[in-house]
């Protein structure tokens, strides 16, 4: 059987509603993906984990609340204690481009702002995946 | 140190990359359940089973964090539907049980069916090995939501568990082959729901008429999962089962037809991969096919005939 891609699709912070995320879900079950959904208000703790135990290779954070410069730092931080070295992070939702080049530096593999068809996302994840 | 070593020694991430090798049937796969079989045979397995949106989840999340309370070291396996069109999945079984999640203890892995047909998928089982010999020690097994003949879960799990919730059907529903005749315990979920009483009345008149469970009589709890109702009974309840299975002798018969099972399933597999393997390699297969469909050879001959060259 061939390798099946798996990824945790996750809300961490605050924001209320998940509807972009759950359309993102939708569109890389579509492309034959595993999607592990967790669901709204989630900590970089409880992420990270719940990627460790499902062996994901990608890690997809949705974040509409402002928080991404707090947050994605912290998961990648506890991905690195975790030695998730070969797990993507990506993310998207409300993100200013100005936020993105420093965001990218860090580590996160590519963010995608609205508007991104569903297919780039896809297609970035199966270029990138290790 | 090797994966092996590792998961035996307590590392989570050990125990995730087991269970993704055997998922994917990587090369190491085999090597590693060799390896990890001696482990095995430690933990009690409760499958858990019922219709969608019965709330399987949630009471698989409950009952956990009781066992939990025990003291017990609990392994979750929710397994969710694969698409027959695209082969992806949404597991989202983890929403429910997110404060199991830090708890060091407990260990969550999602599954998709990946084309498999009985409620749970082919690797569910190899999984729950895995989880044993890691020393979980209660391991739930959550099916995808069945209909009415997804059964597979009685062959991976010591206690069964069918869940139900009132309003689904009449009284015929209950007398029908299928998930009703797995359960060892039922539960009536969502009990504050109109019907309960109903369908409380079908399912003791069902278990009534159960001619060959006479030394077990399964009970008919009733649950709010959501408001944690309900839980501690169903916990004595599946206790008083697995006392019952070790006390009757009937957990060494069905860990003996088990053992069986499994290892027909795994020689039919491995003769079939082995024979299929060999013959890609050569060009056999292709020019067999080939001759097959010019009706110069029939397909019953040529398997005797295969059978006789590789198997003898």
């Amino acid at each position: 059987m061939e390798k099946r891609i798996r990824v945790l699709v996750a809300k961490p912070g605050l924001d209320g509603h998940d509807r972009g995320a759950k359309v993102v879900a939708r569109a890389l079950r579509d492309a034959g993906f595993e999607v592990i959904y967790t669901g709204l208000r989630q900590t970089p703790e409880l992420i990270t984990e719940a990627a460790l135990q499902e062996d994901v290779n990608v890690i997809a954070l949705s974040l509409l609340s402002g928080a991404h410069n707090t947050i994605f730092p912290k998961v990648l931080e506890l991905m690195k204690a975790k030695k998730m070295d070969d797990v993507l992070l990506i993310g998207g939702g409300v993100i200013p481009d100005a936020d993105i080049p420093g965001l990218k530096a860090a580590g996160v593999a590519e963010v995608f702002t609205p508007g991104t068809p569903t297919s780039d996302i896809i297609e970035f994840i199966k270029a990138n995946v290790k | 140190m090797d994966i092996v070593q590792e998961l035996l020694a307590g590392s989570p991430r050990a125990l995730s990359r087991a269970i993704t090798a055997i998922e994917n049937e990587y090369e190491e796969a085999f090597s590693i359940m060799q390896k990890l079989y001696p482990h095995t045979g430690k933990a009690h397995v409760i499958g858990i089973t019922g219709p969608p949106g019965a709330g399987k989840s949630t009471l698989t999340d409950k009952l956990a964090k009781k066992y939990r309370e025990n003291g017990k070291t609990v392994g979750i396996i929710a397994v969710d539907p694969t698409s027959p069109f695209s082969g992806g999945a949404i597991l989202g079984d983890r929403i429910r049980m997110n404060e199991l999640t830090m708890d060091p203890g407990v260990f969550i892995r999602s599954m998709g069916t990946r084309g498999s047909l009985g409620g749970l998928s082919l690797k569910t089982s190899d999984a729950a090995k895995i989880m044993d010999a890691a020393g979980k020690e209660i391991i739930f097994i959550e099916t995808v939501g069945v209909g009415q003949s997804e059964v597979d879960i009685v062959k991976a799990a010591d206690t069964t568990i069918v869940v139900l919730v009132p309003g689904l059907g009449d009284d015929i529903q209950a007398i029908k082959a299928g998930i009703l005749e797995i359960g060892d315990l039922f539960v009536i979920n969502k009990a504050d729901r109109d019907g309960v009483e109903r369908l409380n009345t079908e399912l003791e008149m069902m278990l009534d008429l159960n001619q060959n469970k006479v030394k077990w009589r399964p009970a008919v709890n009733r649950t709010i999962a959501s408001r944690g109702v309900g839980i501690d009974e169903l916990m004595e309840k599946i206790e008083e089962h697995r006392t019952y299975l070790q006390e009757s002798g009937e957990l060494a018969l069905r860990r003996t037809q088990r053992t069986r099972d499994e290892l027909l399933a795994l020689l039919e597999e491995q003769i079939s991969r082995r024979v299929t393997e060999k013959m890609r390699a050569s060009g056999e297969l292709d020019f067999l096919v080939a001759s097959i469909e010019q009706r110069r050879q029939d397909p019953y001959s040529v398997v005797a005939a295969l059978l006789d060259a590789y198997l003898i």
